[in-house]
C-alpha cells in the first residue's frame, strides 16, 4: 500500500487547551507510518458559533482553511468534530451552488486563493478505520486494552446530520454508530454500550446554558459509570473539555458524583500501539488518567 | 410479480393507561412481517388481531397530517412512512414501539401534546398582515421570494424533532425546533409584517435560539427535511441584522469568535470566555482555569499561537464581514 498522506486540519483546541490531542495524533501518526503535514495557515472554523453572526465570512474563513489543503493536493482530516463539521458543511455549500461559490472565490482572489472542491474532508477517525483499515491496526497492537472496559462517545458534529456525513465522512448511522466501538475491539478492549453514547454533550451551550450543558455531560458520564466503564473514548476535544474538565460541574447539577477519565481517540489507540503515557500527553488531562 | 419477502420481528410495545395504571408496560409480539409493512401495518395488526385496547393516533397513512410520529427504539419516526425492513436492518429484529415522548403519555402512544402547540403559538405561526377584506387581485409572491422561506414550510406537526431535543428535554422553556422554523418560515415571508415580534420571541435569554446546543438531533429525525437547526442559524442572523441582538454573555460569545480571528486567526480559547462573560462573570470559571492551569492546558497571551499568513485572515474578515455588532 502507498504511504497515506494527509493535510492536518488541527483547529485551535488541540493547540492550546487540549495539547495532548495534537500530540497523540502526532505519535500514532508516525507509529503507523501515517504522513500529516500541519495547515498552519488555517485559521479557526468559527465553532458553529460564527456563523450564527456572520455566515457569509465564515464561509469565506472556512473555504480559505480548504484552499490550502487543495494547494497540497491532498485530503484534509480533522481532529474535532466541530471543525469537521463546519468545514465539510461549508464544502458541501460550495460544491452546491456556483453562485455562491463565486461569491466566495471573489473574495478569495483578493488573498491569491481560489476554493475549487478538489479536496475531502474527512475525521481521523474514519481516515484509520476506512483507509487505513482495522485489521491492519490490530495487527499492530502492541498491548491489548483486554483488561478495560471502555465507554464510546461519538459526540454529535461527527455524526449527524447524516445527509452530509454520509457525502465526506463516516456516513454510520447515527441511531446505531459502530466506528468507535470497532475502534475499541480493534485494540483490544472491550466496548460499553450505554444510550448517551450518541448524545450530546452540551458543549455548545455552556456559556449560555450552564444548566442544560451540565445536565448533558452529567448524563453522559453517568450513563458510561452505571455501564460499567472503566474510562471513556472521544475523537472531539470539545466534547473532552466539557467530560475530562467540568465534571465538577455536572456533578453538582446531577446531585451525584460522576467522573471518569476519558481519552481522546488517538491517545486509546497509541496506547494499544505501545506509545508511552508521556508521548500521549496522559499527563494534561484533568480527571486523572490513573489506570496506566 | 416481485415475490414478497418476510421475515420474524420481535415488538415490545409500550403500554400505559393514564387513568389506571400507575407505571407503564411492555406488551411483547413476535410478528411475520413482509418488506412491503410499515410500522402502522403492524400497529394496526396488534390492534386487530391481538389486543384492540392498543392506543395510537393514525390519520391519512401518507405522511402528511403528521399524527402518528411515535419512536422506534428512541429513533422519532412517521409509523405511515417507516418500513420494518429498514428500521430492522439498523436496530436488528427486536423493535422497541414508544410515544415520542414517554413522559407526555396519556394512553398508550398517544401523548399530550399541549406543550408543543403552546411553543407554536408564542411565535404567531401564521402570516400577520393588514389585507383588505375584498382586495382586486390575489397577493403574488414571486418564486425568488418563495424561495426565501427554504423547506421550513414542508413542516407537517409531526413533533419528531420537538420530543428529540436534549435542550427542550432539560429546559422546559426552550420554544423548540419545530416552533423555531415556524417562527422563520412566517418571518421569511415577504407578505408578513411581524418578523420583528417574533425575533424579540426567539432572542429571550432562556427559550430563544441561544440555547440551542446544536446537537443536529432535529435535522437528524425530521421526516420532512425542514432541517430546523437551519432556520435557527437563519433566526440567529436576522437577530443580529434587525440590530435588535442584546450585549450578552450569548450574542458576545458568537461575536468574540470573529474578534479572535482577526488577532490570531485561531481562537483564544481564554479570552473568548473573559469577553463573553464580561469581567465579573469570568470568576465563576476560576477554579476551572486553575485545574486547566496546572496541567499545561491554558495558553498564556504572550504565547498565543497565530495562524501563518494572519494577514490574509484580516484582509478577508476586513472585506467580507457583512454584519456589525
Ligand atoms: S471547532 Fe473549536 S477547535 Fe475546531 S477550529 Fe473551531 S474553535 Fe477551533
Ligand atoms: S457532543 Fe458536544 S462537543 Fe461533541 S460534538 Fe456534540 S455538541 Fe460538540
Ligand atoms: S440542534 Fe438545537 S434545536 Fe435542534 S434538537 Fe439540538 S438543541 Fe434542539
Ligand atoms: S420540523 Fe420536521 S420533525 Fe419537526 S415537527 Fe416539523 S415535520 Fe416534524
Ligand atoms: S398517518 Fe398521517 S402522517 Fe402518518
Amino acid at each position: 500500500m502507498e504511504k497515506l498522506k494527509y493535510a492536518l486540519y488541527t483547529g485551535c483546541t488541540a493547540r492550546e487547551s487540549t495539547p495532548e490531542l495534537l500530540k497523540s495524533t502526532l505519535a500514532v501518526a508516525d507509529k503507523l507510518g501515517i504522513e500529516l503535514i500541519l495547515l498552519d495557515e488555517a485559521s479557526c472554523c468559527g465553532a458553529s458559533h460564527l456563523q450564527d453572526y456572520d455566515d457569509f465570512l465564515s464561509l469565506v474563513l472556512n473555504a480559505r482553511n480548504i484552499c490550502y489543503a487543495e494547494k497540497l493536493g491532498l485530503t484534509m482530516v480533522t481532529i474535532c468534530n466541530t471543525c469537521q463539521l463546519n468545514t465539510a458543511m461549508t464544502k458541501h455549500r460550495l460544491d452546491t451552488n456556483p453562485e455562491l461559490k463565486a461569491k466566495v472565490n471573489a473574495k478569495l482572489a483578493e488573498v491569491g486563493l481560489e476554493y475549487k472542491g478538489t479536496s475531502e474532508v474527512t475525521h481521523f477517525l474514519y481516515a484509520l478505520i476506512q483507509d487505513y483499515g482495522l485489521e491492519k491496526l490490530a495487527a499492530k497492537v502492541q498491548v491489548p486494552l483486554s483488561q478495560f472496559n471502555i465507554a464510546p462517545f461519538y459526540g454529535c458534529h461527527n455524526i449527524r446530520p447524516s445527509e452530509l456525513q454520509n457525502l465526506s465522512n463516516g456516513g454510520e448511522n447515527p441511531y446505531m454508530p459502530t466506528s468507535l466501538d470497532d475502534l475499541i475491539i480493534a485494540c483490544g478492549g472491550v466496548n460499553v454500550n450505554y444510550e448517551e453514547k450518541n448524545k450530546c454533550c452540551g458543549f455548545h451551550a455552556e456559556l449560555q446554558s450552564p444548566r442544560t450543558a451540565a445536565i448533558l455531560t452529567g448524563n453522559a458520564i453517568a450513563g458510561a459509570m452505571d455501564a460499567n466503564a472503566d474510562w471513556m473514548v472521544t475523537p472531539c476535544p470539545l466534547c473532552h473539555l466539557k467530560l475530562d474538565v467540568q465534571n465538577h460541574g455536572a456533578s453538582k447539577a446531577l446531585g451525584r458524583d460522576v467522573h471518569l477519565p476519558v481519552l481522546h481517540m488517538p491517545q486509546m489507540v497509541g496506547l494499544a500501539l505501545g506509545c508511552t503515557p508521556a508521548e500521549l500527553g496522559l499527563n494534561h488531562h484533568v480527571t486523572k488518567v490513573d489506570f496506566v | 410479480m416481485e415475490s414478497i419477502k418476510s421475515q420474524q420481528v420481535t415488538f415490545k410495545v409500550f403500554r400505559f393507561n393514564e387513568e389506571t395504571d400507575y407505571l407503564p408496560y411492555y406488551n411483547t409480539y413476535v410478528l411475520d412481517v413482509t418488506h412491503e409493512e410499515v410500522v402502522l401495518d403492524i400497529l394496526n395488526r396488534i390492534k386487530w388481531d391481538h389486543d384492540g385496547s392498543l392506543s395510537y393516533r393514525r390519520s391519512c397513512r401518507h405522511g402528511i397530517c403528521g399524527v402518528c410520529s411515535i419512536k422506534v427504539n428512541g429513533k422519532g419516526i412517521l409509523a405511515c412512512k417507516s418500513r420494518l425492513f429498514d428500521l430492522v436492518e439498523v436496530f436488528g429484529n427486536e423493535i422497541i414501539i414508544e410515544p415520542l415522548s414517554t413522559k407526555r403519555a396519556i394512553k398508550d402512544l398517544i401523548i399530550d401534546k399541549k406543550d408543543f402547540w403552546d411553543k407554536h403559538a408564542q411565535v404567531k405561526p401564521y402570516l400577520v398582515s393588514d389585507i383588505e377584506e375584498h382586495p382586486a387581485q390575489e397577493h403574488l409572491v414571486s418564486p425568488h421570494d418563495a424561495e426565501k422561506l427554504l423547506e421550513a414550510d414542508y413542516c407537517i406537526q409531526c413533533g419528531a424533532c420537538h420530543y428529540s431535543c436534549p435542550a427542550l428535554a432539560i429546559n422546559e422553556e426552550f420554544i423548540g425546533p419545530a416552533a423555531f422554523a415556524a417562527a422563520y418560515r412566517f418571518s421569511a415571508d415577504v407578505r408578513d409584517d411581524a418578523a420583528l415580534q417574533r425575533l424579540h420571541v426567539v432572542n429571550e435569554e432562556t427559550q430563544g435560539v441561544w440555547d440551542c446546543v446544536k446537537c443536529m438531533e432535529c435535522a437528524e429525525v425530521c421526516p420532512k427535511d425542514v432541517n430546523p437547526i437551519e432556520k435557527i442559524t437563519k433566526l440567529h442572523n436576522m437577530v443580529f441584522e434587525a440590530g435588535i441582538a442584546k450585549n450578552n454573555v450569548a450574542t458576545r460569545h458568537a461575536v468574540g469568535f470573529a474578534h479572535s480571528i482577526n488577532k490570531h486567526g485561531l481562537l483564544d480559547e481564554g479570552e473568548l470566555v473573559r469577553y463573553s462573560e464580561g469581567n465579573i462573570g469570568v470568576m465563576k470559571h476560576i477554579p476551572e482555569a486553575i485545574a486547566m492551569f496546572a496541567k499545561g492546558k491554558i495558553v498564556m497571551p504572550w504565547n498565543m499561537p497565530k495562524s501563518k499568513n494572519l494577514d490574509e485572515v484580516k484582509k478577508l474578515i476586513k472585506s467580507s464581514s457583512t454584519v456589525k455588532f
